[in-house]
């Protein structure tokens, strides 16, 4: 089931608001989770777990690390 | 002497009383419970059915994305440390003369079986990223040394119910050793689950006067039948006198001294003699340099079980001499707050100072029939003047493992 890029974008605000507590307004493509929304290494994880809740996808330990993004973890979701 | 003098310059507390010093401390001038019938859809499968539930809860002051990644003892002592720092005056003071001591008796239990929960039902994936700094008994002093950039040091011993009163201890040595100016010190407690009270019930500890919660914890009465379980956190700013007059703050009072010891006579029992209690008053007396004779209240640890109250008299007798115990005025602030465990000795140490600090001793209530076997003198239903002039307070606390702790404070 393919997801729009709005449908994920609003998804992990919710997400990002509901674990860091950063506003969903604040979560856009471009912001890197760790520089601009000063989310850390194990807040990251339990993003990553929610996100596959919500979107059937999993990401493996392996490639989180790489998901630097909003948009890396929208591209992840969508492909 | 050129021991360096420690002060109290700031308090908080989060209580079944109040969610704060004032409204906890006003409480117990009136003599108000704070015990409740627990509400929680497993309270039947319990003997105990009432507890001290916070009377505010930190998802009132804490917002949500934090809650989630503290355990509940790291939620009420930031609470507490946060208004003990206002009180403060939020010090201007280097990080690294900073230190935080702050102690739980059990730790972060909710976050161990709420997860073991979700472990069993969902798998390892779901368990939650911040279980190890949420569980870990050093839990609470690293939130708060995180919370204040305490880079001094943080620390926190653990010894049962007297946990948050040997943190205060500690801290005084830390302040007087030159590690720190300033320490944010006391302790924690969030245990009421099933599990807590199961396992308490099964030792017989805790009263079961279900019917009647208000007065069931009653320390010095002939039907005393147990403790009741509460949570909260009570947390003193302490600091050397010369860096708190430099900077003009208030001070509450003197943190004179301390004392331990074990009675090494059981592993729960108290020693029936009171032998290791009235020897960590001896010595709290003498680290602080005090007479027997100027000591004229003590908040004493009493829980209201068969096992204790009565021994702790014994001690206070036994450790002030007669001619100081007679005129000794001894309250049991547990009698209205229950049982905080690791977070007990802190509030109690709290109500200690302001005892000094507004020249009145909160009561205890719910006394019935007075144990006979009680040798000193309680305040009783209504609080008491202190007498006028220069006086010292003592806090009592012990935990199960047979750890005694003797705090003493006096007026500035």
């Amino acid at each position: 089931m393919a997801h729009s890029e709005q449908e994920i974008l609003a998804g992990l605000g919710e997400i990002v608001d509901e674990i860091a507590g950063v506003p969903a307004d604040q979560v856009t493509p471009e912001k890197s989770f760790v520089d601009d929304l000063d989310i850390d290494s194990l807040s990251m994880v339990e993003i990553a777990v929610a996100a596959q809740d919500k979107f059937g996808v999993e990401i493996p330990d392996d490639q989180l690390k790489d998901l630097k993004t909003v948009q890396d973890v929208i591209t992840f979701i969508q492909k | 002497m050129s021991t360096t003098e420690v002060v109290v310059t700031g308090l908080g507390a989060t209580t079944p009383l109040g969610g704060d010093v004032p409204t906890t401390w006003s409480a117990m001038l009136d003599g108000r419970s704070g015990i409740t019938t627990i509400t929680e859809d497993w309270v039947d499968t319990v003997p105990a059915r009432i507890a001290g539930i916070a009377a505010e809860d930190p998802s009132a002051s804490l917002p949500r994305h934090r809650l989630r990644r503290l355990d509940r003892t790291q939620q009420f002592s930031l609470i507490a440390a946060q208004e003990a720092w206002n009180d403060a005056g939020a010090p201007d003071v280097d990080p690294i003369r900073l230190g935080a001591v702050v102690s739980s008796g059990i730790g972060g239990i909710l976050t161990i079986l709420e997860q073991y929960d979700t472990f069993r039902e969902k798998g390892w994936k779901r368990v939650s990223p911040f279980t190890v700094p949420m569980l870990m008994p050093n839990a609470p002093a690293a939130a708060v040394a995180l919370e204040f950039s305490a880079r001094a040091g943080a620390h926190a011993p653990v010894s049962a119910c007297a946990s948050s009163a040997e943190a205060i201890a500690d801290a005084i040595d830390m302040i007087r050793s030159g590690r720190a100016d300033i320490v944010i010190a006391g302790g924690t407690e969030a245990a009421i689950h099933p599990l807590n009270i199961a396992s308490f019930a099964a030792m017989r500890a805790l009263s079961t006067r279900n019917d009647d919660p208000q007065r069931a914890s009653r320390p010095f009465d002939t039907g005393r039948d147990g403790f009741v379980m509460s949570e909260g956190a009570g947390i003193v700013v302490l600091e050397s006198a010369e860096h708190a007059a430099q900077r003009g703050a208030r001070v509450y009072a003197v943190a004179a001294g301390a004392g331990y010891s074990c009675d090494a006579t059981d592993i729960v029992l108290p020693d029936p003699e009171g032998g290791g209690q009235s020897r960590a008053i001896v010595d709290a007396l003498a680290d602080a340099g005090l007479r027997p004779e100027e000591v004229t209240h003590v908040n004493a640890h009493a829980t209201s079980t068969p096992a204790g109250d009565v021994g702790e008299t014994l001690a206070i007798r036994k450790a002030l001499g007669d001619s100081a115990a007679d005129r000794v005025s001894v309250t049991s602030t547990k009698s209205m707050t229950g049982h905080l465990l690791g977070g007990a000795g802190a509030v109690e140490s709290i109500a200690s100072i302001l005892a000094l600090h507004n020249r009145q001793i909160p009561p205890t209530i719910n006394i019935e029939e007075l144990d006979p076997g009680v040798v000193v003198d309680i305040v009783r239903d209504k609080p008491r003047d202190l007498p006028a002039g220069p006086t010292a307070a003592l806090n009592q606390s012990f935990g199960f493992g047979g750890h005694n702790i003797a705090l003493a404070f006096r007026t500035p």
